[in-house]
C-alpha cells in the first residue's frame, strides 16, 4: 500500500460496497454470535430490533474485508504508475466503535475510510502508526457504524541500498 | 424468563469461561473470507512480517471471543445487543492451537433511562493464554432486559 510517509490527514478513500442477506447474516452468526435476533427471523421479529440484524463483529468483519481489497487495489495502482508499494503492518486496537443503527437483512453498507493522525514508531525505525475513522453508510445515507482504527505501516524505502 | 437477567450480573466480580482452542484452520477459515493478510493466512508468509508467525485476524480474536461469551453465559440471558465497544487492544498475537480462556470483569450497571426494562452492563473482557497473559483486552457495554418488569 501507500508508504507511510505520503498517508496524508484527510486522505479518503471509499473501501467498497457490501450487501447483507439474510444468509449470510445466519452464516456468521452460527459460528460467532447465534444470538436469537441474528439467527432467526421469528424471533428477531419479537425482539427489540424487530427483525434480523447481523452481529456487530459481522459488520465489523466486512469493514476488514473490504480494507485488504482495497489495499490489494490501491497497490496494483501503485505498481502500475511504476511506484514502489509497502507493506501494511497488523493493529493494535481501536476506540469508539459505535453500532449506531441495526443492520437488517438486505441492506447495503458503503464503508469509507478517512486517515486522522500519523506518527513514526520510535520503538521501531522503518515503521509508522496511522490513526483512521472509520465509517458505514446504509444505502438510505443514514451512519450505522463507525470506530477509530489504527494500523501500522511501513515507511518508504530508500532506493539508494 | 432467562436465567441470567440485569438483576444477576453484580458489580465488581470476575469470573472465567473456557478455556477453548483457537485452531490453525478456523484462523485461516475466517482469515480468507474477512481478513486475507500473509501474517493470518500462511505459516511461510507470516514469519516475515510483524507478527513473527501466522496468527488470528483480531477482529477474529474479537468474533472468536463473542462467541465464547455467549456459550459461557449470553446464552440463557436475557442480552439485547450491544452499542459499541469501548476499546479494544490487540496486545499480542493469537497462535494456533493456543488454548484461550476469557476473564470477565463486571465494571459496572446501570438501568437504562432511554430504554425502559433494560439495563446497561460494563464487561472487561480478556482472553488469556495458558500462561495467563492477557493477549486481547475488550471494553464494551450490553444491553439486559431486567428481570423484574424486563424486556425482552
Amino acid at each position: 500500500m501507500t508508504p507511510f510517509d505520503e498517508i496524508a490527514i484527510g486522505d479518503r478513500r471509499e473501501l467498497g460496497r457490501y450487501t447483507f442477506t439474510a444468509e449470510d447474516i445466519k452464516r456468521f452468526a452460527q459460528r460467532y454470535d447465534p444470538q436469537p435476533f441474528h439467527l432467526d427471523e421469528e424471533a428477531a421479529a419479537g425482539s427489540i430490533y424487530g427483525g434480523l440484524i447481523a452481529s456487530g463483529w459481522h459488520t465489523a468483519s466486512v469493514f476488514m474485508k473490504l480494507s485488504v481489497e482495497d489495499r490489494v487495489r490501491m497497490t496494483a495502482e501503485m505498481l502500475a504508475r511504476g511506484e514502489k508499494p509497502v507493506m501494511s503492518g497488523p493493529s493494535p486496537g481501536f476506540r469508539n466503535l459505535r453500532w449506531i443503527k441495526p443492520v437488517y437483512a438486505g441492506d447495503t453498507l458503503t464503508y469509507t475510510m478517512e486517515i486522522v493522525g500519523k506518527r513514526e514508531l520510535a520503538s521501531r525505525p522503518g515503521w509508522g502508526i496511522v490513526f483512521a475513522r472509520n465509517t458505514a453508510v446504509n444505502q438510505n445515507g443514514g451512519l450505522v457504524f463507525e470506530f477509530e482504527g489504527s494500523f501500522f505501516v511501513a515507511r518508504r524505502t530508500t532506493s539508494s541500498s | 424468563m432467562p436465567r441470567i437477567c440485569f438483576e444477576d450480573l453484580e458489580e465488581g466480580t470476575v469470573d472465567t469461561f473456557g478455556p477453548r482452542a483457537i485452531t490453525r484452520e478456523e484462523i485461516i477459515a475466517y482469515a480468507s473470507e474477512y481478513d486475507p493478510q500473509p501474517m493470518h493466512l500462511d505459516e511461510e508468509a507470516a514469519r516475515h512480517t510483524m507478527l513473527g508467525g501466522l496468527a488470528a485476524s483480531g477482529w477474529h480474536t474479537c468474533s472468536f471471543l463473542m462467541r465464547m461469551m455467549y456459550d459461557g453465559y449470553l446464552k440463557d440471558s436475557s442480552a439485547a445487543g450491544s452499542p459499541g465497544v469501548e476499546e479494544t487492544r490487540w496486545l499480542k498475537p493469537v497462535r494456533p492451537g493456543t488454548q484461550l480462556t476469557l476473564r470477565r470483569s463486571i465494571l459496572d450497571k446501570r438501568v437504562s433511562r432511554s430504554r425502559p426494562g433494560f439495563g446497561v452492563v460494563r464487561f472487561r473482557w480478556e482472553l488469556l493464554d495458558e500462561a495467563g497473559v492477557t493477549l486481547t483486552e475488550v471494553t464494551c457495554p450490553i444491553l439486559f432486559g431486567l428481570r423484574e418488569g424486563g424486556g425482552q
